[in-house]
């Protein structure tokens, strides 16, 4: 997403122009790493990893984190983070099915996204109006939501119809129906933060929020809105899952720590976790690059210890590469010291 | 146009407090188009808030403020702005990771029509940028450029074409200057006469006397809050706006310079040294000795001193310091040898802003010479220090960023002379400091060298280079261009600076 920017000083030699422009770049770069050596990894075990199967897999593994993920950028960008999107998304999954339960389909979807948009407006408003660090309020936010649910579920609750499940598992040609819910939910997301005011304000908010608020940007209400859109990107993982399950589930979001994987995810595709750079194309990458590596694993039947142990390098490793690649450009741009 | 008739802005009665402490008293000021008015005043007399008022920062308690006659109220930034007001504060308000016309219009982006109002209309929003910057003849940026690839100088153009955008016919400039390089500040008096003639009017505020001459109409002088006199600038002087300033007069600016026999044995000595921004560097420094550094930005003037002190380090070439070896490459290792470095950017580098007056004023201590090593060094006390500098903080568990610009430059001097050093660095000492506190800090810095310090002062003001230094250093293209002995000529720096004279 980040548009190839203008070198305004004739330095770069023709090595420079080779390396690819801003950490989006990279981030793909990366991916393509990722599944070549995924791909000789799974040959070199007789197994066959370039398959039209396999990369459906790849894709219908990250629509959820993804949805999480892509939320999660909003509010990273808007210099702010969100803890609770792990147990919304178990909310949002049992409010889905229960609802459907009795009510229909389309009372579902709406009732999840409203309990969503509560959610992310009460982070937002505890973030701005209570000034709580955002880490502690959607902490907070999270232990008071697992409260919740630990009192009242022990397991899977509700049904959804099984015409709702059509968005789980049905595929218009060789691609899930739910790649395009999450395609949909990128593209909608890009075009907020490239083309609307809103978008810019969250990208001058984090990046600076005292420079934003003396140049006149809304802050308190751009936050606000940032945390708003996160929670019903979860609140879409919420209704996927609930589609993809069957019934809502107070594990849903949970068991595959959302909270945390879509904060790395979104880190890993190049965005700042301070704020104010960064965006949506990184984030996409950074999920499939999870995705990839995941099944790998899968199909290699990898220990899950092990395969939190490279998880782990991997995302420290990346992040780790582009923070060398921010001072680069740091020390040649702003202290070109005298 | 109206030049004296109805004033453009008037200010009537503004006061205002900050938890009861009285900043501004009953303040009056007004504005003709096209006039550049200066605003001076030491440190804490309330400029800044005066500015901030004006321009919807902050609200006053009482009195008004009106435009054209009409009285306005600004509850926000944005409402100051959408009356005409543009301010460019203090320190820069730019986004680095935006490109300069997402910054020109941070917060009034330009939206299309009809269905299109949703959409930020980009395509206007950089034909604008490029004409407003056409306007004021900066033509060496695109406005697709990144802001963290300017130089400070565009940064600070990409300010003013901010405020512009906004259609302002106020422009209030707190200390504009500030991170400029000497030769910058003409491209900036080159784009302050642009505007004035097209009858926008500006209000500047700036501690640098010779910008107040050559610049501004008038002068508004203010001293604790209060208007102390508004006065035509060319029927008046120096001595006259200093004297409003500090309540009284500043005859010599200076101390005196060393004597002859002051200086004690050769304290540093650098052969052939550079790295990879600069080149054989040859230099001697005596104990008891001020030798200035001049040069224009990017000369090599702060990676000089930087060097010294191993932030980053020299790579070729020889350093001794009282005779012995010594080769700085971290900033712990010059501490340990005796040197210390007040840099350049006093907020960024020089203190912990979070942190009280006390434990800023103790950091080098604790951090470099821990267990028997302090003991060895025999920390002087460290509050009989900030006395002696007349740190005024109130209270020394007073948080750093609340004190002034001066007194914070105080607190970061007392740092480095808790570890008593040998050879002290000094890289724009006086940048955003008020007169009063430069005086201070100029007759304590002497004050060390008479007692044996050796100090090397990188400045690019020249009147204080000149006044300071026994010995003046003029650094061009990473090398020393020439070495002028004590009260060198402004020409012979500059001329030296630029390559217009090439020392023999």
């Amino acid at each position: 997403m980040t548009a190839p920017s203008v070198t305004p000083t004739g330095r770069s030699g023709a090595f420079v122009r080779l390396r690819p422009r801003g950490p989006v770049g990279v981030v793909y770069l990366a991916l393509v790493g990722v599944y070549l050596v995924g791909w000789l990894a799974v040959a070199a075990r007789g197994g066959d990893f370039v398959t039209v199967g396999n990369t459906v897999t790849i894709l219908q593994n990250s629509v959820a984190l993804g949805l999480v993920a892509v939320g999660q950028t909003y509010v990273i960008l808007a210099g702010s983070l969100d803890l609770s999107v792990a147990y919304l998304v178990s909310l949002t999954s049992l409010v889905t099915a229960q609802t459907m339960q009795t009510a229909g389909v389309v009372p579902g979807v709406l009732a999840a996204l409203a309990v969503a948009a509560v959610v992310g407006l009460a982070n937002g408003l505890v973030v701005t109006r209570l000034g709580v660090n955002a880490f502690i309020a959607t902490l907070g936010m999270a232990l008071i939501l697992r409260g919740y649910l630990e009192h009242n579920y022990t397991g899977p609750a509700g049904a959804v119809p099984t015409s709702f499940q059509h968005l789980g598992y049905d595929r218009l040609g060789p691609v899930p129906v739910s790649v395009f819910l999450l395609a949909a939910t990128v593209a909608v997301t890009w075009f907020v933060l490239r083309r609307t005011r809103l978008g810019h304000h969250i990208y001058a908010v984090g990046g600076d929020e005292e420079v934003a608020r003396l140049s006149g940007v809304p802050t308190t209400r751009t936050r606000v809105t940032a945390h708003v859109l996160c929670a019903l990107c979860a609140g879409l993982a919420g209704v996927f899952l609930a589609s993809r399950l069957g019934a809502g589930a107070p594990w849903a979001g949970t068991e595959a720590q959302y909270d945390l994987v879509s904060i790395a995810a979104v880190v890993l595709g190049g965005t700042l976790l301070a704020g104010g750079r960064g965006g949506v194309a990184g984030t996409v990458g950074g999920v499939l690059i999870l995705a990839t590596l995941d099944t790998v694993f899968d199909q290699l039947a990898v220990d899950p210890f092990f395969k939190n142990v490279v998880r782990g390098v991997v995302i420290v490793v990346a992040v780790a590469l582009y923070a060398r690649r921010g001072v680069d450009v740091r020390r040649r741009g702003m202290r070109g010291g005298s | 146009m109206n030049q004296r008739g109805t004033p453009l802005l008037t200010v009537r009665g503004m006061s205002r407090s900050f938890v009861g402490i009285r900043v501004l008293t009953e303040v009056d000021l007004d504005l003709a188009p096209g006039e550049v008015h200066a605003v001076v005043g030491e440190n804490g007399a309330g400029k800044s808030t005066l500015m901030k008022v004006i321009a919807g920062v902050h609200q006053p308690d009482s009195g008004r403020l009106e435009i054209d006659g009409v009285p306005h109220r600004f509850p926000d930034p944005a409402s100051a702005r959408r009356a005409g007001i543009g301010i460019i504060h203090q320190e820069l308000t730019l986004l680095p990771d935006r490109t300069v016309a997402e910054n020109v219009f941070l917060g009034r982006e330009p939206v299309g029509r009809g269905p299109r109002r949703l959409l930020v209309d980009r395509a206007a929003m950089v034909e604008r940028t490029r004409a407003l910057l056409a306007e004021v003849g900066a033509v060496s940026f695109d406005p697709g450029t990144l802001v963290r690839r300017l130089s400070v100088a565009q940064q600070q153009v990409v300010e003013i074409v901010k405020a512009l955008a906004g259609d302002a016919r106020i422009l209030v400039m707190d200390e504009p200057t500030a991170p400029l390089a000497e030769h910058e500040v003409d491209l900036l008096y080159d784009l302050v006469r642009r505007l004035t003639a097209r009858g926008i009017a500006i209000l500047y505020i700036s501690h640098r006397m010779r910008e107040i001459f050559d610049l501004s109409d008038r002068v508004t002088v203010l001293k604790d809050g209060r208007v102390t006199g508004t006065l035509a600038t060319r029927d008046t002087d120096r001595d006259e706006l200093v004297r409003l300033m500090v309540g009284r007069e500043l005859r010599d600016y200076h101390p005196p310079l060393a004597a002859p026999g002051d200086l004690g044995e050769v304290r540093l000595a650098v052969r052939g040294a550079g790295n990879d921004r600069l080149r054989d560097i040859t230099v001697e420094v005596r104990a008891g000795e001020v030798v200035g550094v001049a040069g224009l930005q990017g000369s090599g003037r702060t990676s000089f001193a930087r060097a010294l002190f191993g932030a980053d380090p020299l790579t070729t070439g020889e350093m001794w310091l009282d005779g012995r070896p010594v080769r700085p490459n971290s900033p712990r290792a010059a501490i340990r040898a005796g040197i210390a470095l007040v840099t350049e950017d006093r907020k960024g580098q020089g203190l912990v802003l979070r942190q009280p007056v006390l434990d800023n004023a103790l950091l080098v201590l604790r951090a470099a010479f821990a267990g028997r090593r302090r003991a060895e060094v025999e920390p002087v006390e460290v509050g009989e220090l900030l006395t002696r500098l007349d740190v005024r903080a109130g209270a020394s568990d007073r948080e750093v960023r609340f004190l002034s610009g001066g007194n914070q430059q105080k607190v970061v001097l007392a740092k480095w002379l808790a570890a008593r050093p040998r050879l002290l660095v000094l890289d724009e000492p006086t940048r955003g400091v008020d007169v009063g506190a430069k005086a201070a800090i100029h007759e304590f810095v002497r004050d060390l060298a008479r007692q044996g310090l050796s100090v090397v002062m990188v400045s690019s003001e020249l009147p204080e280079l000149i006044g300071m230094s026994d010995r003046v250093l003029v650094f061009r293209d990473g090398t020393i261009s020439g070495e002028l002995p004590a009260r060198p000529s402004e020409e012979r720096i500059m001329r030296l600076s630029t390559g217009a004279e090439v020392a023999v």
